[in-house]
């Protein structure tokens, strides 16, 4: 591989798309399956339920303290599976790359996936590369899309939370998003903050092992937690009360978050989940929350129970109380 | 920046219940003029635990709320100028004008970006000399000096491609509309504290000693805000009227001198259109004429047709403190943050936007109302 740019003939099915494809692609993500260069997977699946699901990632920059592209790319996808209790097992992934970005950042880009699908315990089977022209794309666009098993009489959804229910989080909110925004305008906070990117399928298996009544999971991504429970307020038709002072937040996100005028509820999550279990489980699904990868933080930061079904409310310290509303719109940063 | 002190519940029990313990003898309704005010108060749910007696309203201090439909138009008109780059806070982006707004603008290709700084818009002039950078300033004096920062640089750098469009307003020359207007009902004012750390405390003074109106300075935490409430119901319980400071940390007298003298430099005085208020003599910015080259409005030539109102809208009523949001018709109907008519429902610091996001009368659409 002697290009150390992305050029139109890498897309055009012909020899340089041959070698970057084997070169940089098979190579970097050093998967058997891959290596074949059949046009299709063949998978050997346990069981008959499968979970599936897909996701495109157009973040920029490509590259920011805890992450990259490629490891949003695996683990959005890895958690996303894995919210619906299954155990994540095979990925594809399509890139659409600019003419003219850096194949030393594909490379890196490859690796990091190839080093987060390993922790996930996930294989990156099947593939396809495509190149459009110089301003036509943002360096790299990456969709993956996952395939995970089911355990037999697995079955959660947003809509079973009940009256009385327990409201858990696997740790801080918003590093990811502050993350980003910082990196994106150069606004300084990622020297103290860094993505949370991470996959979460091992966590959410024990904590179904844990508390086998769990309701449901949702991970925080876009739209952050607010998102998250109003949709299970919505689809549940129960009213969800968040107590303020139980929810990590790391300060320098708070500040963050303050200073610009977010809602560090709306702010994106990469690597956090929340899950509704029923009351007597609770405490058991945390400790195997703290117990997993990337849940030390977690806690208990609510319950079902409020005013109005179908709404979140958020209990302040001093115990006054107002609504956690979704984002409208794009987030903005505020004048003064 | 953490300030534990400043959110302990304890110190904001007390303070609760000191000012349940303090009434005045007769029901009493304190306005905040600043949108960050506007958001900590319903971000904290300090209605909640307010007394019956007590009403919060929201007065005319989201600097975007305020912002008169002739001032979007005309920016919007700018933005479509051939060379043009529109340089805005992000907040501006949403709202109305009366045919259009920046982000309907944006989408249809024209060249507006949101900056953090009017010093970013000045980077951007300097690395990309082929385009005509324009910044449109609104705000209240938190951010002017900021925008005499950047006209003084412009200018002493000769940075020829770069210019603002200044629909900037002053705080005291709407408090002072809002006095003597016979519809407003206000007993006393929490004043702004960003605002304030500028100017100081004298340009308030009128209120207490012309208009006997009590006025309190105050911060942004909850405990701040619960703080300067009960400094202002104390003030009306013991039948005194002056002009306090309860954010010791943030301002001072005397305000920053500094700060002021730049505005001194960069802008005059000018009777300037409030949305829902009309022409306030007297209370807006203009920019002076030492950095007139660098004005918009004299650099390029637009014509705006008459600016239009939306029917049955009462964010002007709204801003005033006459009715509140949920009380406008409009109000989580017609009006909502996905489908916003008035800008009080599209800032971040709308009062609208705040009542919406933060309390059920969003989605009762004030049926429960106390």
């Amino acid at each position: 591989m002697h290009a150390e740019k992305i050029m139109l003939a890498h897309g055009s099915g012909g020899t340089l798309m041959r070698a970057l494809v084997e070169d940089v692609f098979v190579a970097g993500l050093s998967e058997e399956a891959l290596s074949r260069l059949d046009d299709a997977a063949s998978l050997t699946i346990p069981g008959s339920r499968i979970a599936f699901s897909t996701d495109t990632y157009v973040v920029t920059p490509h590259f920011f303290p805890g992450g990259d592209i490629g490891r949003l790319a695996v683990c959005g996808t890895v958690n996303d599976v894995a919210t619906s209790g299954a155990r994540p097992l095979y990925l594809s992934m399509a890139v659409i790359l600019e003419e003219g970005m850096a194949i030393q950042d594909l490379h890196r880009i490859l690796e990091s996936m190839r080093a987060a699908a390993r922790e996930a315990n996930v294989h990156i089977v099947t593939g396809d590369t495509k190149v459009v022209e110089r301003g036509h794309g943002d360096g790299i666009y990456i969709n993956t899309a996952g395939i995970g098993v089911l355990r037999p009489g697995t079955d959660l959804s947003g809509s079973y939370a009940r009256e009385g229910d327990v409201v858990l989080l696997s740790g801080t909110l918003g590093d990811h998003g502050i993350t980003i925004i910082s990196c994106r305008e150069g606004l300084g906070f990622e020297a103290d903050i860094s993505s949370d990117a991470a996959p979460l399928a091992e966590m959410c298996a024990a904590v179904l092992e844990a508390a086998p009544d769990t309701r449901c999971f949702r991970d925080p991504t876009r739209g952050g937690l607010a998102s998250a429970l109003n949709e299970i307020a919505t689809a549940s038709n129960v009213p969800i009360t968040v107590k303020e002072a139980d929810v990590p937040v790391k300060p320098q996100v708070k500040g963050a978050s303050e200073m610009l005028g977010y809602d560090v509820f709306q702010v994106a999550n990469e690597g956090k989940m929340a899950a509704i279990v029923p009351e007597e489980q609770a405490e058991a699904a945390l400790a195997a929350m703290r117990g997993a990868p990337y849940g030390s933080d977690a806690a208990i930061i609510g319950r079902v129970a409020g005013n109005m079904p179908g709404r979140v409310y958020v209990e302040t310290a001093f115990g006054a109380t107002r609504i956690m509303d979704m984002l409208v719109g794009e987030q903005l940063p505020r004048i003064c | 920046m953490d300030l534990p002190a400043f959110r302990d519940p304890k110190v904001a029990r007390r303070l609760i219940d000191a000012i349940h313990s303090t009434f005045p003898g007769h029901p009493i309704k304190i306005m905040e003029v600043c949108g960050t005010h506007t958001v900590s108060i319903a971000k904290s749910g300090l209605r909640t635990v307010m007394p019956e007696w007590v009403t919060l309203l929201s007065g005319p201090g989201c600097p975007v709320c305020v912002t008169a439909n002739r001032d979007i138009d005309t920016a919007i008109a700018l933005g479509r100028l051939d060379g043009i780059t529109l340089t805005t806070f992000g907040d501006m982006m949403k709202v109305p004008g009366s045919s259009s707004s920046l982000s309907a603008e944006k989408a249809d290709g024209r060249d507006i970006r949101i900056v953090y700084s009017p010093l970013d818009a000045l980077d951007l002039a300097q690395k990309d000399p082929s385009r005509e950078v324009v910044f449109i300033a609104v705000g209240f004096e938190t951010t002017a000096p900021l925008i005499a920062a950047a006209l003084i640089r412009a200018h002493d750098s000769g940075i020829s491609n770069f210019s603002v469009f200044c629909a900037h307003k002053t705080v005291p020359g709407a408090l002072d509309a809002l006095v003597n207007d016979p519809d407003v009902e206000v007993d006393a004012f929490m004043l702004p504290g960003h605002v304030s750390t500028i100017i100081g405390l004298s340009p308030y003074q009128f209120l207490a000693d012309t208009y006997r109106t009590s006025g309190v300075i105050a911060g942004f935490e909850p405990v701040d805000i619960l703080q300067a409430i009960w400094m202002l119901v104390s003030q009306l319980e013991q039948g005194r009227a002056e002009i306090e400071i309860a954010y010791r940390r943030g301002a001072n007298a005397d305000g920053n001198e500094h700060a002021r003298k730049l505005m001194e430099r960069a802008f005059e005085p000018a009777d300037a259109e409030w949305r829902g208020i009309g022409v306030i003599p007297g209370s807006g910015l203009n920019i002076s004429q030492e950095f007139s080259a660098l004005d918009a409005t004299k650099r390029f030539t637009v014509s705006v047709p008459r600016p239009r109102e939306v029917k049955g809208c009462q964010c002007g009523d709204v801003l005033r403190g006459i009715v509140l949001p949920f009380e406008c018709r409009l109000f989580s109907k017609a009006c909502t943050p996905e489908h916003p008519v008035g800008p009080c429902m599209v800032s971040s610091e709308g009062s609208c936007a705040a009542y919406y996001r933060y309390t059920d009368l969003g989605k009762t659409g004030g049926a429960d109302a106390r």
